[in-house]
């Protein structure tokens, strides 16, 4: 069983996912960062792999990227980051999200042999469609990752089957049409939606983008099986507030939705 | 790798080769694949056609003249220089083909709110002006640099009821401002049509945009016959994401006695970190929802390009382009910033044309081969647009305050 099927199946409440950019402000304040999250409550972690372009992405997040990448964040360092945190942790699933040009250019195949390799479980890569996943999707499932899907508002029944085909772990349901730390979604409107999705399939969803405080968390996991924050946890980083703090700004998450 | 004809491209998933694809964000994958859908009947409809035809003639000028550079041609004593005049078009620039088409198609989806980027300004403008001509709301993301750089077309925008967007992100150009746009459209994408600028973007944009901008190419293949009785022997344009040189190449794609070259901004220098040449500097990458060259480093981060010209200060260019280049159908060569300008400068005194600085690109590298080419060899170069929004930048250049 896959660690992110464990999690879930171990869970009996929603489960907490806290995104990170790698690398950012710097890899040790980052690493600090990372190897707390999971003692403060994260269940699951995502973590980010910088890129210069980074088109769903609200200013929080593009600013932790730049910042990660001024401080000479890459491939190699991120997958690093994972190795040292896996020494530590053999539990905590941790996914890997980002955009595919620095995925391709460092070697879909290499990328997934190394990532496996050093312990990554799933990847999220936003700007890669099932239309244009099969080498990497066949890449991935070799080693055993799972290629994690975004479904969203806009999602219809319809093309439906063409996403949950191959997809694996988790599906992450963007809850808004926008970029990431926008406002919050509409309950009432998500709602139905997945419900709608949760015919289809099996897999747990995650809901994301536009959660940003604990009361926001608690209002989420009530039709999610997880729920995932990243801008607000990035922008207390942003602050250059330390690990302490941002561990406790997760433990009030899991706090609320426990 | 030979192929059967080189204009059967994209493969029904929008795809030139490796190239081209939609590699974007699942939020927009529903209305993206309407896009192409409303465009495919769109394609097959007399009636869309024959309202496309009467604005192309009537609202913008179409066709646009094929003139006969004598002073040029004399001057660089070499072969015969025919420019193809769409700097003519209403809005001054060959951008308006497109936008008249998309503006029909973003109609057709029932679409109330558009959005598009621009580099140099011209895109911006004459969405603009096709907004103003349909009554909806236009939305105009540009790079802070460009909007310093490129003063008028900012102030003709606004005048045309446009709002512009100043990108304050990344490299604060072009790329940047189609990062923004984007993501505008992913948050509003219930009710926006974002009107993309050239020849890349996700399926069916590069496919879209080339075949709207055929026009030039199909226009000058009947106009060089007339005159010369026979086809061009070499086809020049400048490229940027490569839409006026689809444009005028893709009629003539399947001629093998017609050479093409496209030129791209080489800014101080392919050798230097200051250029715009995807090609000759870059290689396969994905961003902004297609395949195709960037300008980017080993880690797969985009880097900022460089050009004079905000129009081609793109490190991307357009999928088909990225095809015809691995294929050799067409020959790609880069022209610096003061080539450049010296081509501005020889076109503004000898013809009484000031060209674009993006066209003037093209024109550096007509100077560079016509003397060297018999007097019965003939060139066709796309005039892709008028200068007259440069004359800021070109009086920067030279020291000369306005």
């Amino acid at each position: 069983m896959s660690r992110i099927e464990a999690t879930f199946k171990a869970l009996n409440r929603p489960a907490l996912i806290t995104f990170i950019m790698a690398g950012d402000p710097d890899v040790q304040t980052s690493m600090d960062v990372l190897k707390a999250l999971p003692d403060a409550g994260a269940d699951i972690i995502e973590l980010g792999m910088p890129f210069s372009d980074p088109m769903a992405d609200g200013p929080t997040i593009q600013l932790a990227g730049q910042r990660a990448l001024k401080a000479g964040a890459n491939m190699h360092r991120t997958l690093q980051m994972v190795r040292n945190f896996r020494a530590e942790n053999t539990q905590t699933p941790l996914v890997l999200m980002g955009y595919y040009n620095p995925i391709l250019q460092y070697g879909v195949e290499k990328f997934m042999n190394e990532a496996a390799e050093a312990g990554v479980d799933g990847l999220i890569i936003v700007d890669l469609p099932p239309e244009e996943a099969s080498e990497a999707q066949t890449l991935a499932k070799a080693k055993g990752l799972d290629i994690i899907r975004l479904l969203t508002p806009t999602t219809t029944e319809e093309r439906l089957p063409k996403i949950l085909e191959g997809a694996s772990g988790f599906l992450y349901y963007v809850s808004i049409t926008g970029v990431t730390g926008a406002a919050q979604a509409d309950l009432n409107k998500i709602k139905p939606h997945i419900e709608q999705i949760k015919t289809h399939t099996d897999l747990p969803i995650a809901i994301g983008f536009g959660i940003k405080t604990p009361a926001d968390a608690a209002e989420m996991a009530a039709v999610g099986d997880a729920i995932v924050v990243g801008s607000s946890i990035v922008q207390t980083i942003a602050e250059g507030q330390s690990a302490g703090a941002v561990s406790q700004q997760v433990s009030a998450l899991a706090k609320a939705i426990a | 790798m030979s192929v059967n004809s080189y204009k059967n491209q994209p493969d029904e998933r929008g795809h030139f080769g490796p190239y081209g694809g939609r590699y974007v964000a699942e939020t927009l994958m529903p209305l993206i694949l309407e896009v192409e859908k409303t465009y495919n009947e769109a394609k097959a409809d007399p009636a869309f056609w024959a309202q496309l035809e009467t604005l192309q003639r009537d609202y913008v000028g179409r066709p646009s003249p094929l003139y006969y550079a004598k002073s040029a041609t004399e001057t660089l004593g070499g072969a015969k220089i025919y420019l193809k005049r769409d700097e003519l078009n209403h809005t001054g620039a060959h951008k308006i083909n497109h936008c008249l088409g998309q503006i029909l198609v973003a109609r057709r989806m029932g679409k109330t709110r558009i959005i598009c980027e621009t580099g140099a300004g011209q895109h911006g403008v004459a969405t603009a002006t096709v907004c103003a001509l349909f009554d909806l709301p236009c939305t105009v993301f540009m790079g802070a640099k460009d909007i310093e750089r490129q003063k008028p077309n900012v102030f003709r925008m606004k005048l045309l009821g446009a709002e512009v967007i100043s990108v304050e992100s990344g490299s604060r150009s072009l790329k940047d401002a189609i990062n923004e746009a984007l993501r505008d459209w992913v948050t509003n994408v219930h009710d926006t049509y974002y009107l993309i600028g050239t020849v890349n973007g996700p399926h069916p944009f590069p496919m879209m945009v080339r075949d709207f901008q055929s026009i030039i190419g199909t226009e000058t293949r009947e106009q060089i016959m007339k005159k010369e009785g026979r086809l061009p022997d070499t086809l020049v344009a400048c490229i940027g994401g490569g839409s006026n040189a689809m444009g005028l190449f893709h009629p003539f794609l399947d001629d093998p006695e017609v050479r093409m070259i496209g030129v791209e901004a080489a800014g101080l220098g392919v050798n230097t970190d200051k250029h715009a040449a995807s090609l000759a500097g870059g290689r396969p990458g994905v961003m902004h929802g297609m395949n195709s060259y960037f300008l980017q480093n080993e880690d797969g981060q985009i880097q900022e390009a460089h050009s004079i010209s905000a129009g081609l200060d793109y490190p991307g260019i357009g999928p088909e382009h990225a095809w015809l280049f691995d294929q050799r159908r067409v020959d790609y060569v880069a022209v610096t910033d003061d080539e450049a300008l010296e081509a501005f400068q020889f076109l503004s005194k000898t013809e009484g044309i000031i060209p674009a600085l993006e066209s003037s690109h093209a024109l550096a590298h007509i100077m560079k081969i016509a003397p060297t080419l018999p007097k019965d060899h003939i060139i066709v170069m796309n005039l892709s647009g008028r200068g007259d929004k440069d004359i800021f930048t070109i009086a920067e250049k030279l020291g000369v305050k306005i």
